[in-house]
């Protein structure tokens, strides 16, 4: 998947977790935890969004590399 | 003719408005079913009957606002009424043992099934041994009531008219809230209320109508504390309702099936648009938390303790768990944390129930109460009921499901009610302690941490650990600081062996 289809879907999952994160406006560098304020269960959520909507299903070991928008578009780019 | 009220969902709640009907005249309502969303400047909440009958009539217009006691709505009895009642008769005081006797033979997890099915586990026959009702009685059960829609009054299932999931089931809505009180119903019939002298005469001096107190005695008869409580709303455990929700992103999570009274969209736009505005309802939840919380801070002899706890054994036992699992059924840190504070609740009562009355009312079952942080402002903490008795997976899948709806301001009454000890988990957004304030009625608050690397000497050798800090505040009143340490030692031990939760 190429970085803008992975972006748009990033995006796009983030708004239907915290429909209050524009996508507008959204910093590729924000941090999911500190800055988007998504706990635990909001960010299981938000990786199954993303299962659903491009296939990339994330195991547990790789959460922690996943810390802000940029990384995990770049995650779902990789994989999808 | 029975009526339903606008109930009073929480201790500052004066007024509300119904800004959408969840059934229509012609409907047949069963208690606990769900018939109305309900306005009251800091939330919207979904109302359940605490009537059983035929819908006749509105009594008020959507978006109308009305004093809390209004009748809302005009209910026909039926002949069942007197039937049901006989076989429950009365509310349940929260924390009797009324759940526990009254259907045997039913495992809790099968029970907390049947809740969020919202099939009513008294009226399922069941196929398992000796009769007992099995996790697929339920299940069909839930099923069936599903596709028959709108049930009607020889219908075996339970369910709520056009929508099954969710329903609160008749044992686990523990306590008609004190303005919208079932009148007994064989004191329809008769025209007369079995109360004690007492209560007749602490009534009188009152000026309040026992055909309109809920009776806890056997029968349904009303004792003097029914009417006391009745009269005192504000030490009921609905004050929990107090900090409700303060939901600011309705509209996205809408059920996109219709709906009875869809025809009124319209008219519950502008009852919607006529509502307050995002910022008077943060304020509003804001000045409703605060007084609870003076409430809290003016009645309760808070004590506190924490002790930090080695989570290495349980997080490497959910990650083993974790490993082959799709994304939906994998666990959380918080599930664990939350299925043990409920096990703990168990072996250590003195923290777990209500203090009302001037008394400790312990509860045999543990409804633990979870703290949920709203995003756009404010806090709620329903209830997950009988959590002592759920696998870690259970309790995850209920914390999922109050998350989403707590976020969608779609929670039950009954479980703002009725937490019996609550947990706050605030270390998610990075702080290492918390120091809780107590819920009143509740008499305690577990609350946990960040998970962070520390590091750790045992048996004489050191490593890092992950660790969290595990704090309580509890109620002097009710209990010391041994039993509460005894409390955290519980959560501690039982999160040394995490397969056995």
């Amino acid at each position: 998947m190429n970085e803008s289809d992975a972006r748009a879907a990033v995006f796009a999952a983030l708004h239907e977790i915290a429909p209050d994160v524009e996508p507008d406006d959204l910093d590729p560098s924000a941090r999911l935890r500190q800055d988007l304020e998504l706990d635990s269960l909001d960010f299981l959520r938000l990786l199954e969004v993303l299962a659903g909507s491009t296939g990339v299903s994330t195991p547990e070991d790789d959460y922690r590399d996943l810390t802000t928008v940029q990384a995990l578009v770049d995650y779902i780019a990789k994989r999808g | 003719m029975p009526e339903l009220l606008m109930p009073s969902l929480g201790a500052d709640m004066e007024h509300g408005k119904v800004v959408e009907w969840l059934v229509k005249p012609g409907d047949y309502v069963h208690r606990g079913d769900l018939v109305a969303e309900v306005d009251t400047e800091k939330t919207v909440m979904e109302i359940e009957s605490f009537e059983e009958g035929v819908v006749a009539e509105y009594l008020v217009e959507l978006g109308e606002t009305v004093p809390v006691g209004t009748p809302i709505a005009r209910v026909t009895g039926t002949p069942a009424d007197g039937a049901i009642q006989a076989s429950s008769p009365g509310a349940a005081v929260p924390g009797s043992a009324e759940d526990a006797v009254e259907v045997p033979a039913i495992a809790p997890p099968i029970r907390s099934l049947a809740h969020r099915l919202g099939v009513d586990v008294t009226r399922l026959t069941g196929t398992g041994r000796r009769g007992a009702v099995t996790r697929a009685d339920v299940e069909a059960a839930a099923a069936d009531a599903a596709a028959s829609g709108p049930v009607g009054p020889d219908t075996s299932a339970e369910g709520a008219p056009a929508r099954v999931a969710g329903s609160p089931s008749r044992d686990s809505a523990p306590v008609a809230p004190p303005v919208a009180r079932a009148p007994a119903s064989s004191a329809e019939g008769t025209g007369r209320v079995r109360s004690s002298p007492r209560a007749r005469r602490l009534a009188a001096d009152l000026g309040l109508d026992l055909s309109t107190v809920a009776g806890t005695a056997p029968g349904g008869a009303v004792t003097e504390a029914d009417v006391r409580r009745a009269t005192e709303p504000r030490e009921r455990p609905e004050a929990t309702t107090a900090a409700a929700p303060a939901t600011t992103h309705r509209g996205r999570d809408r059920r996109s099936h219709s709906r009875p009274g869809g025809e009124d969209a319209e008219a519950r736009d502008r009852a919607r648009a006529s509502g307050p505005s995002v910022s008077d309802r943060v304020a509003s939840l804001r000045r409703a938390i605060g007084s609870l919380m003076a409430r809290s801070k003016r009645e309760i002899p808070h004590y506190y303790l924490s002790t930090t706890i080695d989570l290495g054994p349980a997080l490497e036992w959910m990650r083993r768990a974790n490993a082959g699992r799709p994304l939906a059924e994998r666990l959380v840190p918080a599930a664990l944390l939350l299925a043990a504070s409920a096990r703990a609740a168990r072996d250590v009562p003195e923290v777990n129930g209500f203090f009302v009355d001037g008394e400790f009312r312990q509860s045999s079952a543990v409804h633990l109460g979870v703290a949920i942080a709203l995003r756009g402002g404010g806090l709620v903490a329903p209830a997950i009921h009988d959590a002592d008795r759920l696998t870690p997976d259970e309790v995850m899948a209920s914390l999922r499901d109050l998350v989403a709806r707590a976020r969608a301001g779609r929670l039950h009454r009954a479980e703002m009610a009725d937490p019996t000890i609550t947990v706050t988990n605030l270390g998610e957004l990075g702080v290492e302690t918390v120091f809780g304030v107590i819920y009143p009625p509740q008499v305690a608050l577990v609350g946990f941490g960040r998970v962070i690397e520390r590091p750790w000497a045992r048996d004489g050798l050191l490593g890092v650990r992950p660790v969290v800090t595990a704090t309580l505040s509890a109620d002097h009143r009710v209990s010391d600081g041994l039993r509460g340490g005894r409390f955290l030692a519980r959560v501690d031990e039982l999160l040394q062996r995490p397969e056995e939760l």
